[in-house]
């Protein structure tokens, strides 16, 4: 189905259903008990998910086919971002152009820095974009404070053009919207216990990541892909096997960028904000980090990896130490002091220990990310079976003798 | 006229000369052996030929058209395919993708963006691969990643990607270097059958005298970067200046 | 354009490329010596300035003593805050003793950088010998968060001012000593003492590695790590304590830093994407290359930022290293001075 061969299909069933399920998957504890802290499934994390996971497929397409470390893809996201708040500004609150504006100015300007960072190759590559991210961040930030707003970064405001749209009535707010269907619109459904959000925006976002991700599986399996991985794998080869590698490796480049920028978009769609932090160059280490933690070359792995840090970023960070007393509440109060003490510097403001750690953990055992990971134990799983159906069938025989 | 032509080529490496005024002539559908003692400038030729390197002075014709100054795809895609002394090929690939790229590159040329479509539709491309491996009795290996081979296999690998693109001319450098006496065998075997099957015009880098004389229809020496003797096998058995390079003027 | 502000431009970029230099010369020396491309070596710089935090909080270590004969606005006999160093060398010493806290760091620092370098080498980079440039750069990026967060965990996130001692208050008069006007050329004291100080250091790297049998094989392994361990040369334990070294070179950057700039955890952030594109315009593995891409790279931002310049290039002081970083890659293959086959595609 789809164009895709049955393991694809399956693959492609799965996303389909996490993403369409997700408002319910993810918010699997009822809303009054103490463990709601843990569900993820509001509107602004899930949207999230599902935006980064779009950022880390497209940054996966570079990275994990071409093996060419880009260090600077946040660029990409903030000009998308610039591009799409400004669509904003001038044309419609309706997110398509807003959309489509971004992802072609991303793609524009990745061009441009690809044709110039793809000159040279491994550390090198990832030093240049590192630097043209790093121009890019410094100048929004100073010289091209009229495009981007500076420090305040940009907003839709009440006065601005937008030609397309009936101006608004004084006092309110210019709200992102799909014609009309408004990216805030949410319908709560309450079930016993538990209250599940059903967001717009989310599943817009969640429409297009399921196309990112559709389009980056046919990458995957096309010769062009299949291209891509031979450059990784030796470019020497390539290139007296009669394929040209720079223009696979700036199409892939350019192709990521494109998501890149897409991701951007859809972040001003849903929070209508735009800022110059979101190029810095942590930004760009994020994505990195997402796609080897999910997995570097994975299909669904990036996916995962975005979805992993996100959920942290957003749930470990809100514990606290009063609901690390609350959870330790049933040991004696020594205890309870003591386990408080030990816990609290990996929660709240410090979950980027918990992340550090985590990432460094990842790194040391297990290279190919979350996904080798869930292989392996799936592995282990397999052969338990195998030996016990072994064990099962000896035992059957025994008596016989 | 050669399909292959190199004249008053020219390349030093600072003071070294590793080239001096070579001058070969490859005959279209001919084995042409190139031998020479160790540093005589066999492998520097070579590379002069895919792009490698650029030759300081002198010309290198193929099939009409100068390769200097062109970039390794192109040279390629002209017709000119290489195996390399240690097998360069595509490790993380599986044995079917590492034949199935040149094939591609051959069908589709040095860049397509046919990323929309698949692998597994382009029936055509996808025979080809899977008669080459065939005729290279590699067929039962697809499915292995080309890194898990043997050292043998992996030649056998490269040549068959090689081969999978019917160059006019191929370029071996070393083909049964490290391999056993059977191997060896196999390979001068494949070897001709394909110079009888498909006229491929080759030249040959090699030591084994065994594998030269077995398969060359013509043989140039180089030594100390020029060429001291270009004829036939049986011929250059017996020259004078040949035994003096090999052996030092012994005889 | 005046040659006094030429000087004064020039002797403005000496202290930030000092800082540049010393991170971009550990860098090197790791990247020479163990193939490892170190991202974790800005958080060293960073404790190195926090144990000169550290130091200074040990120094002013007090206890309470109330002193009868002063009172303070309600009436009570006043308490004050008395060192320890006050009570065993008395109030004179004890006081000096504070004030030259950050210098006496130094010494204090040298011991910790050493230890905390030889810890991370052996327990974690040893590991990544053999494994991709890709893998060390996430797992020493990882490590660097980890160590940013413990520093963030027990000083806050907020920077701790820590001063230069008081007899290097205040500016030197530079352009007087060369016959300019009185303040044309004015420049910090501490900030001259900085760029001296990393001079010294950068020279006794040289010498180190110059002048000792123990630099010589770390020289030799450099060029060739093979062929000194076929020589019974036990290599890996030279490299350990050259990481140990380089961790040193950064932690003394970080504590004379100090007063310079007040130490916060994301310091070591800050200066590893720079100190990193240092290292590559200088040419990867070149120690020399390191240093004079530093200095020259902190002398050129300190240009772009005067107002003529940025008159005629508006925002080129924020972009300057980034724009010449991307030059010289492009350009030149190999660096500045960077090393044949030293990390070439």
């Amino acid at each position: 189905m789809f164009g895709l061969n049955k393991k694809d299909t399956r693959l492609m069933w799965i996303v389909i259903t996490m993403v369409v399920f997700a408002p319910f998957i993810l918010n699997p504890f009822p809303e009054t008990s103490g463990m709601a802290q843990f569900n993820a499934g509001y509107p602004d994390l899930m949207q999230r998910f599902v935006i980064f996971g779009i950022f880390a497929i497209g940054f996966n397409i570079l990275f994990g086919l071409t093996g060419y470390l880009s260090f600077g893809h946040a660029a990409f996201l903030g000009i998308g971002s610039y591009a799409a708040i400004w669509m904003m500004k001038l044309l419609t609150m309706n997110v398509i152009p807003a959309i489509i504006v971004s992802i072609v100015v991303a793609g524009l300007i990745s061009l441009v820095i690809g044709w110039i960072s793809l000159r040279r190759s491994g550390i090198y590559f990832s030093i240049l974009t590192l630097c043209f991210a790093m121009m890019a961040y410094a100048l929004a930030y100073s010289v091209l404070t009229p495009i981007t707003g500076g420090e305040t970064g940009l907003q839709p405001k009440l006065n601005d053009p937008r030609i397309f749209d009936a101006p608004l009535a004084a006092g309110a707010s210019p709200k992102a919207n799909l014609f009309g269907l408004q990216m805030g619109a949410t319908y709560e459904l309450k079930l016993g216990g538990w209250l599940f959000v059903i967001n717009a925006g989310y599943y817009i976002a969640g429409l297009l990541m399921l196309a990112a991700f559709y389009l980056s599986i046919r990458i995957f399996r096309s010769p062009f892909g299949m291209m891509l991985r031979a450059v990784k794998s030796n470019q020497q080869r390539v290139n007296y096997t009669g394929l040209n590698s720079k223009p696979y490796t700036l199409a892939a480049f350019v192709i990521s960028g494109m998501y890149a920028g897409l991701a951007g978009g859809l972040l001003v769609a849903m929070d209508t904000q735009a800022g110059a932090e979101r190029m810095f160059w942590t930004a760009s280490g994020e994505v990195v980090l997402m796609t080897i933690l999910g997995g570097v070359g994975t299909l669904i792995g990036p996916v995962l990896g975005a979805g992993f840090i996100k959920y942290m970023e957003n749930i470990v960070s809100k514990i606290n130490s009063k609901v690390l007393h609350e959870w330790f509440a049933f040991l004696p109060d020594g205890m309870e002091d003591f386990l408080v003490a030990v816990f609290y510097p990996f929660v709240g403001k410090g979950w980027h220990l918990t992340l550090g750690l985590l990432f460094m953990m990842i790194v040391i055992f297990l290279p190919g990310g979350l996904m080798e990971g869930g292989q392996k134990i799936a592995d282990k799983f397999r052969n338990k079976k195998k030996n016990d159906k072994d064990d099962s069938a000896q035992a059957a025989a025994t008596p016989a003798e | 006229m050669g399909i292959l032509e190199v004249q008053n080529v020219n390349k030093s490496f600072g003071g070294l000369k590793a080239l001096q005024n070579v001058n070969l002539d490859i005959e279209e559908g001919t084995i042409h052996a190139i031998i020479g003692p160790n540093g005589a400038g066999k492998s520097t030729l070579l590379n002069c030929f895919v792009g490698k390197l650029v030759p300081d002075t002198g010309t290198v014709m193929f099939d009409g058209k100068s390769l200097l100054g062109i970039k390794p795809h192109e040279i390629n895609q002209a017709g000119v395919s290489r195996v390399f002394q240690t097998p360069e090929i595509f490790s993380d690939l599986t044995v079917a993708e590492n034949v199935l790229i040149p094939c591609f590159a051959k069908r589709d040329g040095a860049f397509t963006l046919n990323a929309l479509a698949r692998v597994t539709g382009e029936t055509d491309v996808r025979e080809k691969a899977e008669q080459m491996l065939i005729d290279v009795n590699m067929q039962d290996k697809k499915d292995m990643l080309a890194s898990s081979l043997s050292r043998g296999d992996k030649r056998r690998l490269e040549m068959a990607m090689c081969l999978s693109q019917d160059p006019k001319l191929l370029l071996l450098d070393e083909p049964t270097a490290g391999m056993a006496r059977a191997d060896t065998n196999n390979t001068i075997e494949l070897l001709a059958q394909i110079q009888e099957r498909r006229h491929i015009t080759m030249a040959v880098i090699e030591h084994d005298m065994h594998v030269v004389f077995s398969l060359a229809q013509k043989i140039s020496v180089l030594a100390q970067g020029t060429v001291i003797a270009e004829d036939l096998p049986e011929k250059i058995k017996g020259h004078p200046k040949v035994q003096e390079a090999y052996l030092g003027g012994a005889h | 354009m005046e040659l006094s502000e030429f000087i004064a431009q020039i002797v403005n970029g000496l202290d930030k490329g000092s800082a540049y230099a010393l991170i971009a010369l550990g860098l090197s020396l790791i990247f020479g010596t163990l193939g490892v491309v170190n991202f974790a070596h800005g958080a060293l710089f960073m404790i190195g300035a926090f144990c000169a935090v550290t130091l200074n909080r040990i120094l002013t270590w007090s206890h309470v003593v109330i002193d009868e004969t002063k009172t303070d606005f309600l009436g009570n006999p006043l308490k004050v805050n008395v060192p320890y160093v006050n009570d065993w060398f008395g109030v004179e010493t004890g006081a000096a003793i504070i004030d030259w806290s950050v210098p006496l760091a130094i010494v204090f620092s040298i011991p910790v950088m050493i230890l905390v370098g030889i810890i991370m080498e052996r327990g974690l980079i040893k590991h990544f010998y053999k494994r991709p440039h890709a893998d060390q750069i996430l797992v020493t990026f990882g490590l660097a968060i980890v160590l940013q967060e413990i520093i963030k965990f027990f000083y806050g996130a907020n920077p701790i001012p820590i001063g230069a001692p008081a007899a290097f208050a205040g500016s030197f008069d530079f352009g007087t000593m060369f016959g300019f006007d009185p303040n044309t050329i004015i420049y910090p004291y501490w900030r001259i003492i900085y760029f001296f100080f990393a001079a010294l250091i950068i020279g006794a790297v040289f010498a180190f590695l110059q002048f000792t049998t123990f630099g010589m094989v770390v020289r030799a392994g450099m060029a060739d790590r093979e062929t000194v361990g076929l020589l019974g040369i036990n290599i890996d334990k030279r490299f350990t304590l050259m990481f140990g070294i380089a961790a040193a070179v950064a932690g003394l950057a970080g504590v004379m830093y100090a007063p310079i700039n007040a130490p916060n955890y994301h310091m070591g952030m800050d200066f590893l994407v720079l100190s990193f594109v240092v290292v590559v315009v200088g040419g990867m593995g070149s120690l020399p290359g390191a240093v004079a891409a530093g200095f020259l790279l902190g002398i050129l931002e300190s240009f772009a930022s005067m107002d003529t310049v940025l008159q005629v290039i508006p925002g080129i002081n924020q972009v300057v290293i980034y724009l010449v970083a991307i030059i010289v890659i492009l350009t030149m293959p190999r660096g500045l001075m960077g090393r044949k086959g030293v990390m070439e595609e």
